[in-house]
């Protein structure tokens, strides 16, 4: 075993890139991410990658489109106002096929909004940001140790589906220290036949492009790329359940609002409620199936979240509406308490 | 150790640097020592001495940081009481001092005045269990990258390897040696070594000069949000 470090979960995420392979990175500050640059700021020319603060958000996700286009993996991260200036890259990425990983630690929101975590770009994340049908694949840290994990994770995921992923985080995960034991560096495992590396005279060369004029062709590459993601759908949902089996009240939280439902959970049986929690790790795509096997037990779900009530909608679809599901938030860089999540409980149980 | 009447708190980002400087602050007060501890982190938005504001209230140690600390005006201002504070000889000051050297170029300011007066200790804050700083190497480095920011030398070495939580005594020895290396490298004394004070009490005899802690402020026991049950 590895010898643990002590990690904010920005680090773990930088560090875990450079063990996914990853040697470029594009980024521009933004509070409450910045430490994601600055650590690759020093380790990158260390190791022969490249580091470069683009002159903007906007530059940077083209830097990636570039990047991924020539086969390497890339990555750029950002906090919520950031990601929205991505918006139209991220739309051409999927548009190319594109693999990439782009992080974004949310803060609160609309507009500048505040510094202090949100997860207010639920919808921005799972359900597009830029225009199109497309999907990216949303992968929901817990840990600082789930940063670097989920990093490598997003890499691989990223390469087989040709999609780009995104790693959801708030600016609790980014900025809390936690003992990481750092994940041995992989080799990526698919072959990019498609890249743009230079044909050296021996086939086709290569194009990398998301327009398309001819709508029949059009029709057929959405096709295409859709039954990719139902694929997705299928085999790569994520989720912990915790001592969700038998629970009459399922609490549905992910980040850093499942750590602190864990502990309303963990209370709520001591005193005697049958309470669970399901987190989903992927919210991109949702684990709808523990969500709908729990609903048969269950009396009552529970979505707690830093936002106004945004995966309550995919709690409510994965279970049919079959189950009442209320929302139990704070906003604008709050945080709930584990007594605010074990009074949801309660007062569901009373129901 | 001896306090001197300022003393600066530097080292990498997230080695530890403003639990010290508060803490240390607490004692030196303890000892009777009219003390005021100065927030010069214009880097870090997150965690700030002024988090731990009620408790030094409580003890008496003023605290002077930036007027927009912990608000969402992200302003990397300094007060400017913080001349006062570094000329008033009749204080003793502690200095918390921005993570790496960029945090470090706000003490040129002040460095003038200090190595002037030269009643200082400008102490360097090591954790060996940073990924950045495993070893004396680049604990060295780090240290020459913030004494040409800052523009004061460096007095001293205090050894605050910990892995927060999963800190044992044993993890803490497992340090002294790489502590030591710095010591040798640089040329000067390890004059502290930082435990919680649980730790701190099954090291007693083992390290010598430790520093407990007592007051430990984390980011997310502000927002009130307990550990992760496994």
């Amino acid at each position: 075993m590895a010898e643990k470090v002590l990690m904010k979960g920005n680090e773990a995420i930088a560090e875990a890139a450079i063990l996914a392979g990853c040697r470029h990175y594009f980024g521009y500050p933004i509070t409450p991410q910045t430490e994601i640059a600055a650590y690759l700021a020093k380790r990158m020319p260390k190791i022969g990658g490249c580091f470069l603060q683009a002159e903007s958000e906007i530059a940077a996700i083209n830097m990636v489109y570039g990047v991924a286009s020539a086969g390497k993996r890339v990555m750029t991260s950002s906090s919520s106002p950031g990601i929205s200036l991505k918006g139209e890259g991220l739309s051409y990425l999927a548009g190319s096929d594109l693999p990439a990983l782009v992080v974004n630690v949310q803060r609160g929101g609309p507009g500048l909004g505040g510094i202090q975590p949100s997860q207010s770009d639920y919808f921005q994340a799972t359900r597009g940001g830029g225009h199109g049908d497309y999907r990216m694949i949303v992968l929901a840290p817990a840990s600082a140790q789930e940063m670097a994990d989920l990093t490598i994770k997003g890499f691989d995921l990223a390469d087989n589906y040709r999609v780009t992923c995104m790693l959801l985080a708030d600016g609790t995960m980014g900025q809390m220290m936690e003992p990481v034991e750092l994940p041995a560096p992989v080799e990526p495992s698919v072959g990019k036949p498609w890249a743009v590396t230079g044909t050296e005279g021996k086939r086709r060369h290569n194009i990398i492009n998301s327009l398309s004029l001819v709508p029949e062709e059009l029709e057929q590459l959405n096709f295409a790329r859709f039954e990719r993601y139902a694929e997705i759908e299928r085999k790569e949902p994520m989720w912990e359940s915790f001592m969700a089996e038998d629970a009459d009240i399922v609490v549905v939280a992910f980040g850093i609002a499942a750590r602190v439902s864990k502990n309303a959970v963990v209370a709520a049986r001591e005193s005697g409620i049958k309470a669970g929690l399901i987190r989903p790790i992927t919210l991109w795509p949702f684990p709808k199936q523990p969500l709908a096997e729990a609903a048969q037990k269950a009396k009552h779900f529970i979505s707690v979240e830093l936002s106004m009530g945004q995966m309550i909608e995919d709690v409510q679809l994965a279970i049919r509406c079959s189950r009442p599901v209320t929302l139990c938030n704070r906003v604008g860089g709050m945080i709930p308490t584990p007594e605010q999540v074990l009074e949801s409980i309660r007062s569901a149980n009373r129901r | 150790m001896t306090a001197r009447r300022i003393t600066l708190f530097g080292g990498h980002y997230g080695s530890g640097k403003t639990n010290i400087a508060v803490n240390y602050a607490l004692h030196l007060k303890k000892t009777g020592f009219d003390t005021v501890v100065c927030d010069l982190d214009i880097v870090n938005p997150y965690f700030r001495t002024k988090d731990s504001k009620a408790e030094l209230d409580e003890a008496g140690v003023r605290l002077i940081a930036p007027e927009f600390a912990n608000s969402n005006v992200d302003l990397p201002a300094l007060p400017q009481e913080l001349y006062g504070a570094v000329q008033n000889r009749s204080l003793h000051a502690v200095l918390d001092v921005g993570g790496d050297d960029r945090g470090a170029l706000a003490l040129g300011r002040y460095a003038p005045y200090i190595l002037e007066e030269n009643d200082y200790d400008m102490l360097f804050v090591a954790n060996f269990y940073r990924p950045l700083t495993p070893d004396a190497g680049s604990a060295l480095s780090v240290m020459r990258e913030i004494e040409a920011a800052g523009g004061i030398p460096f007095t001293g070495i205090v050894n605050n390897s910990n892995l927060a939580e999963e800190t044992t005594p044993e993890a803490v020895l497992r340090t002294v040696g790489k502590a030591d290396e710095l010591s040798r490298l640089s040329g000067l004394d390890v004059c502290m070594t930082c435990a919680e004070r649980i730790l701190a009490e099954e090291l007693k005899g083992r390290i010598p000069d430790l520093f407990p802690l007592d007051l430990q402020k984390k980011y997310y026991e502000i927002h009130q949000v307990r550990m992760n049950r496994k």
